[in-house]
């Protein structure tokens, strides 16, 4: 049983967000559990925001990459308990930066970050943390929209969800 | 009414407030007066949104019909949806767009608070995962309520016109039906006089950094909890139910 939990994680490592594509559900922490017996799977998610219009997408791959492997699957999408920032892998964070997404601050840090009073969310482009917000609310519901005052290039960051 | 039907009609008033809050704001997509603003509105938009499909699959879910939360969203009439007569006012502009925001925000977010504690596990979970997100809009609605309010003389003048005019519709937001009584009394639903009791503490601080008055409004409207709506609500029907109106059962 515990070879198989593993498979199903390694075949979950290979969806992601379509939206960011790096990103892999397994390091969103998009997954929260899997129940497995015989050839039954029943994945069970949960959205990131209560609007993510990504789930179905990711609901539906999940369904097509373990039925493929021959396993007969259900995905049940749960609210509680809620999802948080926090969930986000190491891995997954590092993702994040190399695509070009500054990654989360903790909350209180976060807060102060989108009210414009402190400047601690670093360039993806060039590192500085010369930076400014332009827009609380980004391109996704989960982003907002920075852009260095060093390099002059817009980034998005993914907004602490606590 | 059986008390799954009950939960179902509450369900309902809960979902109505956000979808058609939420149609508001998407009439604003591409329409925003800046780039940021517009992104900001529509997924605030998108948020609500989201909150709506969880409060109608629930509902669909207890409901004896066979009804998806489609049906709940886009087949019902004029008198079955339950929101306030704050959240379908138009868009008159940008200043009473962020107003309207603000004084739905400022009840929304203790709503959600209490909402936490249901006892029912579903709407809880629900109230949790929006909560995280309804933070978000009223530090948006509030900083512009600030950023306006102590503006120029015209953003100002005009903050303060579309306080003064929805402020008549903010009582309603705390008016409880029978049947937020008794969703209260099974602690379900939501207590209307704390929230009342509380209201002014998160708006008034508000609206006194914007240098703004407080409306001394004696006449308040009500109507939409029961069915009643404003004519702008049929102009709201019409567009959002048209596409299932005209092609029935269609999907994407």
């Amino acid at each position: 049983m515990k070879k198989k939990q593993s498979t199903i994680q390694a075949l979950l490592q290979e969806v992601s967000d379509p939206e960011i594509p790096v990103l892999s559900i397994m390091d969103m922490g998009v997954v929260r559990a899997i129940e497995a017996n015989q050839e039954d799977v029943l994945v069970k998610i949960t959205p990131t925001y209560s609007g993510c219009p990504a789930m179905d997408t990711i609901a539906m791959e999940i369904k097509y990459k373990l039925d493929q492997a021959g396993y007969k699957t259900k995905v049940e999408l749960v609210l509680s308990p809620a999802w948080t920032t926090d969930w986000i892998t190491e891995s997954g964070r590092k993702a994040l930066e190399e695509y070009g997404i500054a990654a989360p601050l903790e909350a209180s840090r976060d807060k102060l970050a989108l009210m414009g009073q402190d400047k601690m969310v670093k360039c993806t482009n060039c590192g500085s943390t010369n930076t400014k917000m332009l827009s609380q609310f980004g391109s996704t519901a989960c982003k907002a929209l920075f852009q260095c005052k060093d390099c002059l290039e817009p980034f998005d960051y993914f907004k602490c969800l606590k | 009414m059986s008390k799954q039907e009950k939960i179902h009609q509450y369900l309902l008033l809960l979902g109505d407030n956000s979808m058609i809050l939420g149609h508001r704001l998407s009439e604003l997509c591409g329409h925003g007066p800046s780039l940021e603003t517009d992104i900001a509105l529509t997924n605030i938009s998108l948020d609500l949104f989201g909150q709506v499909r969880n409060y109608f699959q629930y509902a669909a879910k207890l409901s004896d019909e066979e009804k998806t939360e489609d049906d709940l969203a886009f087949l019902r009439y004029s008198h079955e949806y339950k929101n306030t007569l704050l959240v379908e006012q138009p868009n008159t502009d940008f200043a009473y767009i962020i107003g309207r925001q603000f004084l739905f925000d400022a009840h929304h977010l203790p709503l959600l608070q209490q909402l936490t504690d249901s006892q029912d596990a579903q709407i809880a979970a629900i109230a949790q995962k929006s909560i995280k997100e309804v933070r978000y809009h009223f530090r948006f609605s509030s900083e512009w309520v600030k950023r306006l309010g102590d503006g120029t003389a015209e953003s100002h003048r005009r903050m303060q016109q579309a306080i003064n005019d929805l402020w008549a519709y903010k009582e309603e937001l705390f008016q409880a039906t029978a049947l937020e009584l008794e969703m209260q009394e099974w602690g379900i639903g939501a207590n209307l006089d704390i929230l009342k009791a509380k209201y002014h503490d998160r708006v008034l601080p508000v609206l006194e950094e914007a240098r703004l008055q407080v409306p001394d409004t004696q006449f308040f409207h009500f109507g939409g909890k029961k069915g009643i709506h404003s004519e702008h609500f049929g102009y709201i029907l019409s567009d959002l139910q048209y596409m299932q109106r005209a092609y029935p059962n269609m999907a994407w």
